[in-house]
């Protein structure tokens, strides 16, 4: 087998009282895109930190390709980060940002020079390398973190929020692009975000922080499509959470509580239309947010609690707040959370 | 209505509040051009140059300039690499008595110069340390500090903390962080506070006179040659020469900051 890009044994951080890392072990494969998912508070950045060296644990240890990195300064090892706010020198040109890499470690003028613009196009900012940081635009600016990021060529590039500051359109070229160059490059990325929907889309695999512990590891669809726990069916795409005791109303023998994705309930007019061996609910209509190509219903059921349901705008069974609706389901749509 | 254009009283009252403070300095600038050398009258008697000459002749002011100069410099310098330390330390470290330490080191320019004066000549007598150079050079950094300390503290807070760590992060170590990130981020601050510094300490009367031995700065010898009444527009004539060299710095260092203030947190 070969080792791990990243990995770590019951490591933790706690400052004072406060656990911001509690005991998480992890294993990175080389090569992988790696997302750290979670709240903010949740122990993700700083996991991130840990890696880069900014931050030593308290207890536990790391390696990166095998090398126990403790007591390391983040000077000598071979990751290298894109900062949430980008940190780019506001003294210096973009060339000169890009090239610092090299430049503290000794390299000629030229070769410094010719590298930094071998990466500006890597970035396609081509010819932008003269200007200072302060005349870019947000997005061209995280381009320029990233080729200063890689110019020294790490095994392992960290990434903390880098879309967190774009526009949603920036954000969603820059997800395709960021793919795009991990293919490219074929190095290990990890990077941090609190966005389910980044994390899903970009991640080869994800690990889903909540308090300072890692919830649950694996890959975009089985995070989605099979939440450990509670917590992670709420954040990851906002799951329904149905109790047990409902459960049991409706003739399913219940294994604690299960979690019910939005889009995999139907609403039907009446209870005849709802499919042989499907079960329903009877739900009033709290409020309906049309959302383009999908609409989502929130509806309150009689006994307390709300389900929220998730269809295709277009061609539906039409509600309105306030209306009786079914909300009818497969009993395979099911997924039984682990108490925790 | 509302609008944004102040009244003419108010006009009125902030024109006398400038012409208050600022045409005073006129007279001294009229002065060194009076021929009455005995006394200051007014109207001039008559106009002359040769109080420029006279006091371009006279080898106690050269003397005195020279020593204030000196002084200036070296308390300047001592505070730029004091000052620039103590903002390193405090402005992010988090640690007991922090906010302590930074009121301790702000203090000296807050106190009268007339308490610092004395106490810094009982501690010198106590500790039989001779009056000389160095023990003005000594009293002027202690508020020279202050100013350096101020501006780069002010700067370092503006500065985004990961820039640091980023330098860290590519390669480099503590020294070149310093060199490369640190150092240029903090410039254009330690020159204004440099050169407020320089100011300060060029233009100082009352903790010189408590830390002097025989020496004579500048402002010493302004204050020493109003006593005697011979030849008094050559005073003028230095006074004069003390504006511009105070002024001119306090401007750079005006327009130096202002300029930086948009860009220099930028990191951004």
């Amino acid at each position: 087998m070969t080792e791990p890009a990243v990995s770590f044994a019951g490591v933790s951080r706690h400052f004072g009282t406060i656990r911001a890392v509690d005991g998480v072990d992890l294993e990175i494969a080389p090569g992988e895109f790696f997302a750290m998912l979670g709240p903010s508070g949740s122990g993700k950045t700083t996991c991130l930190r840990l890696i880069a060296g900014f931050d030593q644990p308290t207890d536990g240890s790391i390696r990166i390709f095998g090398e126990a990195v403790e007591g390391v300064p983040p000077y000598r090892r071979a990751v290298n980060t894109v900062f949430q706010d980008y940190a780019l020198f506001p003294h210096m040109s973009v060339a000169d940002n890009v090239a610092y890499g090299l430049m503290v470690r000794g390299v000629g003028k030229r070769a410094r020079r010719e590298k930094a613009e071998e990466m500006l196009s890597l970035v396609k900012l081509s010819g932008f390398g003269d200007r200072k940081p302060a005349q870019l635009s947000g997005g061209q600016r995280q381009r320029v973190a990233l080729a200063r990021a890689l110019i020294n060529a790490p095994k392992v590039v960290l990434l903390d929020e880098p879309l967190g500051a774009l526009d949603l359109k920036l954000r969603e070229e820059m997800q395709v692009e960021l793919r795009t160059l991990h293919r490219q490059l074929g190095l290990t990325f990890v990077f941090v975000t609190h966005d389910q929907g980044e994390a899903l889309s970009m991640a080869d695999r994800v690990a889903v922080f909540n308090d300072g512990r890692i919830v649950q590891v694996g890959t975009p669809t089985e995070i989605y499509e099979q939440p450990r726990t509670r917590f992670v069916a709420d954040f990851v795409g906002s799951s329904n959470v149905i109790e047990a005791a409902l459960l049991s109303t409706l003739g399913v023998s219940a294994r604690g509580a299960a979690s019910l994705r939005p889009e995999r309930i139907r609403i039907c007019a009446s209870v005849v239309e709802v499919p042989e061996g499907w079960l329903s609910l009877s739900a009033t209509v709290a409020d309906v947010l049309y959302q383009g190509a999908v609409r989502r219903v929130v509806t309150q059921l009689a006994g307390g609690g709300r389900i929220a349901v998730s269809d295709a705008a277009h061609g539906a069974v039409s509600v309105a707040p306030g209306a009786q609706a079914i909300l009818a389901f497969e009993p395979a749509a099911l997924h039984w959370l682990e108490q925790a | 209505m509302r609008t944004d254009k102040a009244g003419w009283p108010l006009k009125l009252a902030a024109g006398a509040g400038i012409a208050f403070l600022h045409l005073p300095l006129l007279f001294i600038l009229a002065y060194a051009f009076s021929t009455e050398e005995k006394s200051y009258q007014w109207p001039l008697p008559g106009l002359t140059t040769k109080w420029f000459g006279v006091a371009w002749g006279r080898q106690d002011i050269w003397d005195a300039l020279t020593l204030s100069v000196e002084i200036a410099a070296i308390s300047t310098a001592i505070a730029l690499v004091l000052g620039t330390l103590a903002a390193g330390g405090l402005a992010r470290a988090k640690f007991f008595g922090r906010e302590t330490l930074s009121l301790l080191i702000i203090l000296p320019i807050a106190l009268p110069g007339i308490v610092t004066g004395i106490s810094l000549r009982t501690a010198f007598g106590a500790a039989d340390i001779p009056f000389s150079v160095l023990t003005i050079v000594l009293g002027h950094a202690t508020f020279c500090i202050v100013v350096v300390y101020n501006n780069a503290v002010a700067r370092l807070r503006r500065t985004s903390p990961s820039l640091i760590e980023a330098s860290m992060d590519l390669g480099a170590d503590a020294f070149q962080t310093f060199r490369y990130v640190l150092l240029p981020t903090l410039g254009t601050a330690l020159l204004a506070g440099g050169m407020l510094a320089f100011a300060l300490s060029f233009d100082e009367v009352i903790v010189t006179t408590f830390t002097a031995g025989q020496q004579e700065t500048l402002p010493i010898w302004m204050l020493t040659e109003l006593i005697r009444p011979r030849q008094r527009p050559v005073t003028n004539v230095v006074a004069v020469f003390v504006i511009l060299v105070t002024l001119l710095p306090i401007l750079a260092a005006y327009y130096l900051t202002r300029d930086t203030a948009e860009t220099a947190g930028s990191g951004k």
